[in-house]
């Protein structure tokens, strides 16, 4: 239950940001969302023409009130979805999102498999383990004739 | 069942790298395609133009190569936010009015640019030949477009000819190519 309030607390704490970023961005915010088509990176690591201009249009339409979805919509209808460094959410794009997930969910499920299979298939054995010293550990008759001749020893 | 599964598993494995194999051979070819152009007008070859079908800047329509066939074509890629295409359009809009009557069509190709930016400096320079717009710079790719303005020549018969003018071309390059496409049939 705590933890459950914990993580509400920490999810609303996160969202708040996020909110403040969609409704009111900054040229930060989407400079690096955005490609230059000319140069292939984000624009705020690109000082040519069309990323000076790109940067210049966010400007104008964050001061004429747009919202970040508004103005990646703006940009994706003059350049095409290639203008936006991460693929949107939605339709066929939504499997670069989707895929590497799935392919991590296999992936664990897989060493999970084998794990068990592993455990499994080791066999049940009464010999005693290995020592803290990485060598075997005595057998108990062995360990009696040690002690035998230690206490010879002390005698 | 547990083979069957495996054997499944393998399947779509195979089939995911063969998927990749494939999209990373295309863009090899895309690039080598249009590497290729530029060699074989080098050569004094004539390869096929690269087919393309974009949007007018002005809204009203498309216009495909393929369209054009039967004409000489003058294709110059530029973008608003170009220096050198400032220097250069009022000379191809020059040479346009010259050549407009004799079977001879100027495409420019307005290429990774805000239709509002294109528009403006389609209105400066009072440019009269057909405008597209390319803002996902589809076209570049295929002709190898490394910077603008540049510059192809395509004959009556929609092969390339002349040369790949790169940086902004000058009259007597409009005039030789141009004849050159004109003879193309």
């Amino acid at each position: 239950m705590r933890a459950l309030v914990f993580f509400l607390v920490a999810a609303s704490v996160a969202a708040v940001p996020a909110y403040a970023s969609e409704q009111h961005p900054t040229l930060a915010d989407l400079a690096n969302e955005v490609i230059c088509p000319t140069c292939h990176t984000t624009i705020d690591q690109s000082s040519s023409p069309i990323a000076l201009r790109m940067k210049a249009f966010i400007r104008e339409r964050i001061a004429a009130g747009d919202s970040k979805s508004e103005i990646k919509d703006k940009l994706v209808a003059q350049f095409g979805e290639s203008v936006l460094a991460a693929p949107p959410r939605s339709g066929f794009n939504l499997l670069a999102w989707l895929l590497p997930l799935v392919g991590a969910g296999i992936g664990a499920a897989v060493l999970a498999i084998l794990a068990r299979r592993w455990r499994r298939g080791r066999p049940e054995s009464s010999e005693p383990g290995p020592s803290s010293n990485g060598r075997a550990a005595l057998t108990p008759d062995l360990d009696r004739r040690v002690d035998e001749e230690l206490a010879r020893f002390d005698a | 069942m547990a083979r069957r599964g495996k054997l499944i598993l393998q399947m779509a494995a195979v089939s995911v790298v063969a998927l990749l194999i494939s999209l990373f051979a295309w863009q090899l070819a895309t690039k080598e395609q249009a590497r290729g152009l530029t060699s074989a007008l080098e050569r004094g070859e004539t390869p096929p133009a690269p087919a393309f079908t974009l949007a007018r800047l002005a809204g009203d329509g498309e216009i495909s190569l393929a369209s054009l066939r039967g004409k000489a074509v003058v294709l110059n890629f530029w973008a608003s936010w170009c220096e050198p295409c400032k220097e250069e359009s009022p000379r191809l809009e020059s040479a346009w009015r010259r050549y407009r009557d004799q079977g001879v069509v100027f495409v420019g190709i307005d290429v990774n640019d805000f239709k509002g930016d294109a528009r403006k400096f389609v209105e400066r320079y009072g440019l009269t030949y057909p405008i597209l717009h390319d803002g996902q710079g589809s076209t570049i790719g295929r002709y190898g477009v490394t910077g603008f303005p540049e510059t192809w020549f395509v004959g009556r018969n929609g092969n390339l000819v002349g040369a790949r003018i790169q940086g902004p071309v000058n009259d007597s390059e409009l005039n030789e190519y141009i004849r050159r496409a004109l003879a193309e049939s």
